[in-house]
């Protein structure tokens, strides 16, 4: 049986779009708001990436940064979190959920225990952005026999030899990042030469679906429409903080853009 | 856990750089596996290249001006009544601190691999100001990122960063510490990494800087080695080395060359940062007990909640305001080679006032925790221990902080 996950692909090659992702961190604005908005994108995104805030992120931009310390300093904690995605699961137009995280957070957590939790409340994958392969490794399988996918990320520096490995050892699913940038960077890159590269990996790894983040946003977005999925994130982060300080209502706005987004690529 | 003899600490780790099995390592983006990669294999050809090394020493001895005075405290030594008191000057560097050394280090070797921009973190901005000065040196545009609080509180420091050219980059995420600058100076790297080469400020960060860092500023305690033999005869009977550590560097640098020796001989205490006495917040995660996480893609004993957010931390020296500490102080106390312990920033206050009461030495805020502890207990130790303390920066940057703490008199001599 496939997991959810790569059902999720399934539909979307069968709608001939690239599937939509989104991402946004848990506890922004508040518990309750990041549930709403979870419920309400969930309408148009395939999958859904849920942040786990931290305040030493070595590979977040700003748009992302500002929604991680909004949520923390409104008092997030692991056990919010879980219960955020355990809620949303309950929702009748629920999809796939994918944690993205530093370790530590996991680390304090306890491995297994984490992994239990992750579970009971519904949790369907893990990109754990300060965990690179082959360090990785154990934890990877632990992920694999608790049924968690595990998503290993790729960049351009990637070299093709350390490319296959690490496509070796990944599940079902793996992210390859644009371009050298934190989160929220503009496209410095042209969608010809990102297409190349996720081209050469797909050439490697034919049957693994592979999404393409960072610097995804409404303006780029069509380029890509060849590909297995997109992550759009700071964009929509952005539009949170855009909403709180017009004393709009972020759930709105928020799926209005993905909603737009969706559009873009069908 | 146990430390191997006649192999550098620095080159302990193992294959995934973790030392002692589970300090340090490379927690990074997969964006930063190949630079770091390629500064491994750099690194690892060069410190074993003679021509390298004849190049460094050249540079140590010409330019940063080595080796730093090793004096004796006289009058400190009378006034405490109890151990020998000296002091290795380390503050004599060019800059007027150790981090020049690791700041030379990383230009040589991002000269040799082409590239043209260099960055780097500072706290109490002495790694700001002597990156900058090197960059200078070796024809390398410069970005130093530093907390907003530092900026503030570390005027002399920011000035001459400007001066040499640098662009100073404010953080103003977090508590606007050394830690932020840390995080902002890793994300401009995973940003920009295929052009600009990346100086981390201290021996923290991933194995290869911690590498770096140590190896650099083992400099100090290859002079002092040297020094204590000219004066001694030969390494003491009984030694004690005090230093302050905040991230580690001056400390291991100071320690390295004695690893070897049996801690009954040579005995290391580092001296942390306790924050105001009145505070519950501290930079001292050796002492207080902190427990294992990740920070700046090291695996340390750092202040965090139960969930894994990183603490803020209080002192008064932002040189050791650092919620974390390097790996290879949390192995050198696992290991049990190192004794670990804080002051307070009242007591580094006052040790600082005593120091300059008695001697003609100003050791900054840093030091000052170090001279603190070393006067306490030099009080109880007979008069053949040699109790040697690292004064690893000078008070020069401190003046806005000691005139607000102490009164104009005690900067008036600036």
């Amino acid at each position: 049986m496939l997991n959810p996950i790569s059902l999720a692909f399934k539909k979307a090659k069968k709608e001939r779009r690239p599937a939509l992702l989104t991402y946004t961190v848990a506890g922004d604005s508040s518990k309750k708001q990041s549930l709403e908005i979870l419920k309400a994108i969930s309408n148009y995104a395939d999958i859904l990436e849920v942040g786990v805030p931290h305040n030493t992120p070595v590979a977040d931009g700003g748009q992302i940064q500002t929604s991680a310390y909004r949520a923390i300093k409104n008092g997030i904690k692991m056990n919010d979190i879980f219960k955020i995605v355990s809620d949303f699961k309950k929702s009748k137009n629920s999809k796939p959920v994918i944690f993205m995280g530093y370790y530590n957070m996991i680390f304090q957590y306890g491995e297994n225990n984490f992994l239990r939790k992750c579970k009971k409340s519904g949790v369907n994958g893990l990109i754990v952005v300060d965990l690179p392969w082959p360090e990785n490794k154990i934890f990877s399988k632990k992920c694999k026999k608790n049924s968690i996918s595990f998503i290993q990320l790729l960049s351009p520096t990637t070299s093709k030899k350390r490319l296959k490995s690490i496509t070796k050892d990944s599940h079902d699913m793996i992210y390859y990042i644009s371009m050298l940038s934190t989160t929220g960077g503009k496209l410095k890159v042209s969608p010809k030469k990102i297409l190349t590269n996720y081209n050469k990996i797909k050439k490697i790894s034919s049957k693994k679906n592979c999404v393409i983040g960072f610097g995804i946003t409404e303006k780029t977005i069509s380029n890509f429409k060849n590909t297995d999925g997109l992550v759009v994130g700071s964009q929509i982060c952005k539009e949170i903080t855009r909403s709180l300080s017009n004393r709009q209502n972020p759930v709105i706005n928020v799926s209005k853009m993905v909603s737009k987004l969706k559009k873009k690529i069908s | 856990m146990k430390i191997k003899k006649g192999i550098p600490v620095i080159d302990q780790g193992d294959t995934l750089g973790f030392w002692g099995g589970k300090f340090g390592g490379n927690f990074v983006p997969e964006t930063l596996k190949k630079p770091i990669e390629d500064l491994e294999l750099q690194f690892n050809k060069l410190k074993n290249d003679k021509k390298f090394i004849k190049e460094r020493d050249r540079y140590f001895k010409n330019w940063i001006g080595t080796p730093t005075r090793f004096i004796k405290l006289n009058n400190l030594t009378k006034y405490i009544g109890g151990a020998q008191i000296w002091s290795k000057v380390v503050s004599d560097a060019n800059g007027g601190a150790h981090k020049i050394y690791n700041a030379t280090v990383h230009c040589l070797l991002a000269k040799r691999s082409g590239k043209k921009v260099i960055i780097g973190d500072t706290g109490a901005g002495y790694a700001g100001k002597m990156l900058s000065m090197a960059a200078k040196k070796f024809g390398l545009k410069c970005k130093i990122f530093m907390g907003a609080k530092d900026i503030k509180r570390q005027q002399p420091n920011v000035k001459a960063m400007k001066k040499n050219g640098a662009d100073v980059i404010p953080v103003y995420s977090g508590s606007q510490t050394l830690v932020d600058a840390v995080s902002e100076c890793m994300r401009y790297w995973v940003a920009n990494c295929d052009t600009t080469a990346m100086c981390v400020g201290s021996t923290v960060g991933p194995a290869i800087f911690v590498r770096i860092c140590g190896w650099s500023t083992s400099q100090i305690s290859r002079e002092l080695k040297v020094q204590l033999i000219n004066e001694f005869g030969k390494v003491p009977k009984k030694l004690k080395l005090y230093n302050c550590v905040g991230g580690g560097s001056s400390s291991f640098g100071f320690w390295n060359e004695f690893m070897d020796y049996d801690k009954k001989q040579v005995e290391f205490i580092g001296v942390e940062a306790g924050g105001p006495s009145k505070s519950k917040r501290h930079a001292a995660p050796l002492t207080y007990g902190s427990k294992i996480g990740i920070l700046h893609g090291a695996a340390q004993y750092v202040n965090q909640n139960n969930d894994g957010q990183i603490e803020e931390t209080e002192s008064i020296s932002a040189g050791l305001d650092y919620p974390g500490i390097s790996p290879l102080h949390c192995f050198l106390k696992d290991a049990k080679r190192a004794r670990y312990t804080a002051a307070s920033d009242e007591e580094a206050l006052k040790a600082y006032q005593i120091v300059t009461k008695y001697e003609n030495l100003r050791p900054s805020l840093e030091p000052s925790h170090a001279f603190f502890v070393a006067m306490k207990e030099a009080k109880k130790l007979s008069k053949n221990t040699i109790v040697i303390i690292n004064s690893c920066g000078d008070a020069y940057k401190d003046r806005g902080i000691l005139e607000k703490k102490l009164g104009k008199k005690y900067v008036k001599s600036n």
